[in-house]
C-alpha cells in the first residue's frame, strides 16, 4: 500500500522536473520584477521568469497571487514600479503587435460579424485588403466555426464567442499569446474542449503561449510548464516542466495523479500564506485583497 | 395585438368622457365642441390644404434646425469626452445652458435675426444641440472598458480606433440622445411658431384663437399629436431597435 503510493509520488515527480531555463536561451524574459500598487498592495515580489520560444507556460496559482499582474506586465499594459520585463532582449514599452493579450470575455466587437472582427483587428495589424477575408477564413476553420463566418456575436454561446475570440487572435499571428483565464468563465465541458482545440492548435503552430489559470487541471493538461505562484506578496515559488506528451487527454492517469500531487502542493503555499496573513506581519507585506491588474486605457 | 387592443380602448374611453362631458352642456359649445366637430374641422383643414401647407412648413424648419444641431452636438459630445480642456471648460457651461428652456432664446433671436424663420430655427438649434452633445459624451463614456481595452491589444488606434470602435460602440446611446434631442427640437419649434406669424403648425393656432375657433385649436393639437407621435415611432424608433437588436442589446427571439 504504502509502496504503491511511494510509487505514485515517484511517477508524478519523474513527469513534473523543476525547470532551469537561462535568461541567454529565452525569448521572454522577466527579472527581478516587482510591482506595487497606488494602494500599496505589493502584486509582484522579486519574480524572475524566463520563457523559451514555442513553450506554454501555464502561471497557476490562487488569488491575489499576482499572476494576472505578471501577465499584465507581460502584456505592456501594466507598468512595473520595479525590475525589467524584455522579450526577444528587448524591453518592452507598453503593447505591442508582438503580443496579443486575450481575456477572461471574448470582447468581440458586437456590431461586427465573426469575420468582421477578424478582418477589424487585421486592418489594424496593417494586412493588405485581399488578403484579409482569407486569413480571417482559414482561421475561422480552425477552431471549428466554419458556418458561422456570417454571424454576430450576439447569436454565439459563450464556447463559440470564446473560439472566434480565438480565431481574432490567431489570425492577428502575434509571436506571444498572453491568455487571461480565457476559459473561466464557460461550462465544464465546453472548458474541456476548449482546451483540447487549443491544444491542438498549439501543437500544430507551436507558438509562445503564456497562459494564467487558477485551475490545476488546466495548467497540467495545456502547460508544457507549470508556474506555481503564492500570495502575499505575489511571488513564484514552484516553476515545474510537465514531461507528458501532447495531445493530452483529460482523464489520463499520469495526468490527474500530477493533478493531485501540484494540487498538494498549492495547497501547502496557500496555508503558508494563510498563517503568515494572520501573525502581526513581520515584513511590510499587507494582507488586503490584491485588486485586479488596471488597465492603462486604449489611446 | 392585445396590446394595441388596450390602447384604443382607452383612447375610445376618453373619447367617449369628452363626448359626455361635451353634451352635458357645462361650458358652451363654442368652448368646448364635441369630438365629432373637431374631426370635421381637422378633415376640413387637410382637405382644403391648410394644415397639409402649415405641417409642411413646420417639418421643412424643423429638419433643416434639427440637422444643424445633429451637426453641431455630436461632434461637440465626442469633444467634451475626448478631449480633457472640453470635459473642464466646456462641459460646465453646457450643463449650465441646458438649464435654460430654449424658449428664452426667442426674444434674444428677434432681435438678432428680426421677424425670420432665422430667428425660430436658432431657437430650435439652442433646444436641442446641447441634449444632443450631453447625450453623445454620456454613451461615448459609457463604451464598455473591455472593447478599449482588447482595440489597444489589438493595436487600433488613432482613427481607426476612433471611428472604428468607439463610435459604433457608443451609437446605440447616441441615437437615443438624438431622439431625445428630436423630441427637444420639437417642443421648441412649436413654442417658436406660437409667438409669431410664421405659416407653421403654431401659427394655425393662434389664428384659431383670434377667430374664436375652438374646433380648429382642438384639430391642430391633435395633428400635432399624431405627427409628433408618428416620427418618433415610426423613424426613431425603427432605427433604434434594429440598432440594438443587431448590437445585441435586446434579447432575440
Amino acid at each position: 500500500m504504502l509502496r504503491a503510493l511511494l510509487g505514485r509520488w515517484r511517477s508524478s515527480l519523474r513527469l513534473l522536473q523543476p525547470a532551469h531555463v537561462g535568461a541567454e536561451r529565452a525569448k521572454i524574459s522577466v527579472a527581478r520584477l516587482d510591482h506595487e500598487y497606488a494602494n500599496k498592495v505589493v502584486a509582484l515580489q522579486n519574480v524572475d521568469l524566463n520563457v523559451r520560444s514555442g513553450e506554454f507556460v501555464c502561471l497557476l496559482g490562487p488569488s491575489g497571487c499576482g499572476k494576472s499582474t505578471l501577465l499584465y506586465a507581460l502584456a505592456g499594459h501594466v507598468v512595473p514600479t520595479g525590475g525589467s520585463v524584455s522579450i526577444d532582449r528587448q524591453p518592452i514599452h507598453g503593447p505591442g503587435p508582438d503580443r496579443l493579450l486575450m481575456f477572461q470575455e471574448a470582447a468581440l466587437f458586437p456590431w461586427l460579424t465573426v469575420r468582421g472582427n477578424i478582418t477589424f483587428a487585421l486592418a489594424a495589424r496593417g494586412v493588405p485588403r485581399a488578403e484579409r477575408r482569407e486569413r480571417a477564413d482559414t482561421y475561422i476553420q480552425r477552431v471549428q466555426l466554419g458556418g458561422f463566418e456570417d454571424a454576430l456575436p450576439h447569436q454565439l454561446s459563450g464556447g463559440m464567442k470564446m473560439r472566434a475570440s480565438l480565431a481574432r487572435a490567431l489570425a492577428v499571428d502575434p509571436a506571444v499569446l498572453l491568455m487571461d483565464e480565457p476559459f473561466g468563465s464557460l461550462d465544464a465541458q465546453t472548458r474541456i474542449h476548449m482546451q483540447e482545440l487549443l491544444q491542438s492548435i498549439w501543437v500544430r503552430t507551436g507558438k509562445t503561449v503564456v497562459f494564467v489559470t487558477h485551475d490545476v487541471h488546466e495548467a497540467l493538461m495545456l502547460g508544457t510548464r507549470v508556474v506555481l505562484m503564492a500570495p502575499r506578496p505575489g511571488r513564484v515559488v514552484r516553476d515545474l516542466e510537465v514531461h507528458l506528451p501532447m495531445p493530452r487527454q483529460p482523464e489520463d492517469v499520469a495526468l490527474n495523479e500530477m493533478v493531485r500531487h501540484v494540487g498538494g502542493l498549492l495547497r501547502e503555499v496557500e496555508g503558508r500564506a494563510h498563517t503568515r496573513s494572520l501573525q502581526p506581519a513581520p515584513t511590510r507585506a499587507p494582507a488586503r485583497p490584491v485588486l485586479r491588474p488596471q488597465v492603462i486605457p486604449g489611446p | 395585438m392585445k396590446h394595441h387592443a388596450q390602447k384604443l380602448l382607452v383612447v375610445a374611453l376618453l373619447i367617449g368622457l369628452w363626448e359626455l362631458v361635451a353634451r352635458m352642456g357645462v361650458w358652451s359649445p363654442h368652448l368646448l365642441p364635441r369630438p365629432l366637430t373637431v374631426a370635421q374641422s381637422l378633415v376640413a383643414m387637410v382637405t382644403d390644404g391648410r394644415l397639409v401647407g402649415a405641417a409642411g412648413r413646420s417639418l421643412g424648419r424643423l429638419l433643416r434646425a434639427y440637422l444643424m444641431s445633429v451637426a453641431l452636438g455630436v461632434p461637440l459630445g465626442l469633444l467634451i469626452s475626448r478631449i480633457p480642456f472640453f470635459r473642464n471648460a466646456v462641459k460646465p457651461v453646457v450643463m449650465g445652458l441646458q438649464a435654460l428652456p430654449s424658449i428664452c432664446w426667442l426674444p434674444l433671436a428677434l432681435l438678432w435675426f428680426g421677424l425670420t424663420d432665422g430667428a425660430i430655427l436658432f431657437v430650435v438649434v439652442m433646444g436641442s444641440v446641447l441634449g444632443i452633445a450631453i447625450a453623445t459624451e454620456d454613451s461615448v463614456n459609457g463604451v464598455d472598458p473591455q472593447l478599449t481595452r482588447v482595440a489597444s491589444t489589438l493595436g487600433v488606434r488613432g482613427l481607426r480606433f476612433q471611428f472604428g470602435v468607439l463610435l459604433p460602440a457608443a451609437l446605440p446611446g447616441i441615437v437615443t440622445g438624438l431622439k431625445l434631442g428630436w423630441s427637444f427640437a420639437w417642443r421648441a419649434l412649436l413654442a417658436g411658431e406660437l409667438l409669431f406669424v410664421s405659416g407653421g403648425l403654431g401659427q394655425l393656432l393662434t389664428v384659431g384663437r383670434e377667430l374664436m375657433d375652438v374646433p380648429q385649436v382642438m384639430a391642430v393639437m391633435v395633428a400635432i399629436v399624431i405627427i409628433g407621435t408618428a416620427v418618433d415611432r415610426v423613424l426613431f424608433q425603427t432605427v433604434e431597435v434594429r440598432l440594438r437588436r443587431r448590437w445585441g442589446l435586446t434579447a432575440t427571439t
